[in-house]
């Protein structure tokens, strides 16, 4: 029992951390300098959020475990993020679609994780809400502002789409673990999740005159350690410093 | 020489020694700009604290948030379109608020009462 | 009224530490000098950001990494009070970031110098942020208001700055021999360009009189950089570690640390653009603005569409 909630923490935490890493990309390139600052705010949040969750899983598996050995020294294989969070940042219509399928999925999955049986998840689910409430405004409007904006960004956004479509499956199709973990009470089931997410998706896309795509070949396995080619170059920036010095405090 | 002919500069650069110069076309897409007044918890009145480029009200009060309360606690936000804001006339201060000063009965200090009643 | 008569009440302000606000009547010079500093100043905030931007993918420690990022947000940010302090002066944002992209404005030389490891990290925090703040914490007492107002905020927030620095170094002083290895090397490299930012020597420096009599300068150059470098040795031998300087010595008589003298060519190369960096740091942010265009198009269209719908 106790595996698949560590697995399961790891999953919520990686999630966070992957997609925190990429949008800190933006800092000092952004579009504009307000948003550049609103984009890192978003990072921070993340990273707040996965370090969260990887001091309750640090705890829950003992010995030397921090959250530092778990993000920094763990392999590719390890990782339970789902490949969402780990595509690249693209520009800045890739970077507030991608936001806006995750946050949406955030929120409905915080929204139901804060009044599960594991108290720590439910306390971090509760606090990150608010934040994930903010980041699903911010990122809504972006959705709307592009699609409905000029031609160019409008047919940015038709081109962002159909790359991130195929990832959006795999945040709704729950793992053994994730499974588990839900019907203990502690955790949720995604996969009913999906109906709202896709009424929301549906009402944003209305208004920014996007499309939803027709049938898609979905994309997973992220969540059990089978991931794209991108995350191997993510962790070999994010993991340099302790892999190169390792046993160090810093 | 007249001073005000003089030029100057950050760290005292002489425009001599500067580097290149290469014209750049200016975008034509100019965000207007946003005065942001923010009252903290424990305030009585929104405060002027800077201002910012945004499309609309609702960017402007999410930059707002993002840009002046990273480090505090419940706060009330203000935003207005900087042109919308009407200042008084330096040059016109002298009537504006002069007649103020000497009307000096205005102030409770003027009052000299009896020490019974000058919690007053 | 006349000039004459404006002037006179300009410099009686001056002279009584009364701030000049927005639409006071200024000199034409010292609305262009002000302009011109201030600016250059939100340039290096936002410069500043590229080199310790660098390292977030690659901080050491998750606590490392989201201090990182809080630091930089900071200097966005600081470089946001600082273009609103800029655009009361009658000019745009968009006219200054022009103006930067172009090699016309100028920003701290400091940031054309690379961040080859995390220790310049900590570096950076120590002596760039440290030398900052002395020269900010002078501004606060500026006399053009909305710059001297921007300056309280921002030396608020600067202090944190340092102390992440310092305590970045302190940990790798006492940490491995690798560790210690990679701290002084930083010092070694990030100290005389911490000195150029003070300027050039008050013997030189073509404005620094006018500046002073107008208050928009309060302590001279060399002055300043004599109070940095009579801090930064006393804090270095927390860390023990050297200052890359073997002139550098107490003077009993003086009461301040005697220092040696600066590669002056070195700064001046720097300045003109000859640096390490200085092409990839005005490039970056000249991409940034360029890829953002259709971004700022979008957002003003979409506006634009809403606001007439809401007439119609």
């Amino acid at each position: 029992m106790k595996q698949v909630l560590i697995d399961y923490t790891l999953h919520l935490a990686d999630d966070s951390l992957i997609l925190g890493q990429r949008n800190a990309e933006w800092c000092g390139h952004g579009p504009v300098l307000e948003q550049d600052i609103a984009i890192t705010n978003i990072s921070l949040d993340l990273i707040g959020q996965s370090r969260n969750f990887y001091q309750y899983a640090a705890t829950l598996i003992g010995n030397d475990s921090t959250e530092d050995s778990l993000a920094y020294l763990r392999k590719e294989e390890e990782f339970k993020n789902c490949l969402l969070v780990e595509q690249p940042k693209g520009d800045w219509a890739q970077t507030i679609l991608r936001q806006f399928f995750f946050s949406q999925y955030q929120y409905l999955l915080f929204q139901q994780l804060q009044n599960g049986k594991d108290e720590q998840l439910a306390a971090i689910a509760e606090k990150s809400l608010k934040e994930v409430t903010y980041h699903l405004r911010w990122s809504s409007e972006w959705v709307i502002r592009l699609g409905d904006g000029t031609d160019e960004s409008h047919q940015r956004m038709i081109k962002t789409i159909d790359e991130l479509w195929k990832y959006a499956d795999e945040l709704f199709s729950a793992t053994s673990y994730e499974l588990q973990v839900a019907s203990d009470g502690a955790g949720i089931d995604v996969s009913k999740l999906k109906e709202q997410w896709m009424t929301k998706v549906k009402e944003i896309f209305s208004e920014a005159t996007l499309p939803i795509p027709g049938k898609t070949f979905v994309q997973g396995g992220g969540k059990e350690g089978r991931h794209t080619e991108h995350l191997a170059y993510i962790l070999t920036e994010l993991q340099y410093m302790q892999r190169t010095y390792p046993g160090c405090d810093w | 020489m007249n001073n005000y002919l003089r030029k100057f500069y950050y760290g005292d650069i002489p425009e001599d020694k500067a580097g290149s110069n290469i014209v750049s076309s200016s975008a034509k897409s100019d965000w207007p700009l946003w005065e942001v007044f923010i009252r903290s918890k424990q305030g009585l009145d929104h405060k002027h604290v800077g201002s910012l480029h945004a499309t609309d009200a609702q960017m402007a009060m999410e930059n707002a948030r993002d840009v002046y309360t990273r480090r505090m606690e419940g706060v009330s936000l203000w935003v207005v379109e900087s042109k919308y804001i009407h200042a008084s006339n330096p040059e016109e201060a002298g009537e504006l608020f002069e007649p103020a000063v000497d009307k000096i009965y205005r102030h409770p200090t003027f009052y000299d009462l009896p020490d019974e009643v000058n919690q007053m | 009224m006349a000039t004459l008569e404006l002037e006179k009440i300009f410099l009686q302000k001056i002279d009584g530490e009364v701030k000049i606000e927005p639409k006071d009547w200024m000199p034409d010079a010292y609305r262009k000098t002000n302009i011109r500093q201030v600016s250059q100043h939100a340039h290096s905030e936002i410069v500043g950001m590229l080199p310790e931007g660098a390292w977030i993918s690659r901080a050491p420690s998750l606590k490392r990494k989201a201090i990182l990022i809080a630091k930089v947000q900071d200097e966005a940010g600081h470089g946001l009070y600082l273009y609103s302090a800029c655009e009361t002066l009658g000019i745009t944002r968009e006219e200054t970031i022009n103006d930067l992209h172009s090699g016309k404005a100028k920003y701290s030389s400091i940031f054309n110098y690379p961040t080859l490891t995390w220790a310049d990290i900590g570096a950076i925090g120590w002596l760039v942020d440290g030398a900052a703040i002395m020269n900010q914490v002078m501004l606060t007492r500026t006399s053009y208001g909305p710059y001297a107002r921007a300056m309280v905020r921002i030396c608020k927030e600067e202090s944190f700055h340092q102390r992440q620095g310092f305590e970045i170094l302190l940990v790798l002083s006492n940490g491995r021999d690798e560790q210690k290895a990679m701290c002084q090397d930083a010092i070694d490299r990030w100290w005389w360009p911490s000195l150029m930012m003070f300027g050039p020597h008050d013997s030189e420096s073509t404005n620094s009189e006018q500046s002073m009599k107008w208050k928009i300068k309060r302590k001279t150059n060399d002055e300043l950089r004599q109070n940095f470098v009579d801090m930064c040795a006393e804090q270095v031998k927390v860390l023990g570690m050297k200052i890359p300087d073997d002139k550098l010595k107490w003077n009993e008589e003086r009461m301040h640390y005697d220092f040696g003298e600066i590669n002056w060519d070195e700064f001046w190369n720097v300045v003109k653009g000859n640096g390490p960096c200085n092409k990839q740091r005005l490039e970056a942010r000249k991409k940034a603005w360029d890829e953002g265009e259709w971004v700022r198009e979008a957002a003003a269209a979409h506006a634009e569409k809403r606001k007439k719908r809401k007439a119609a």
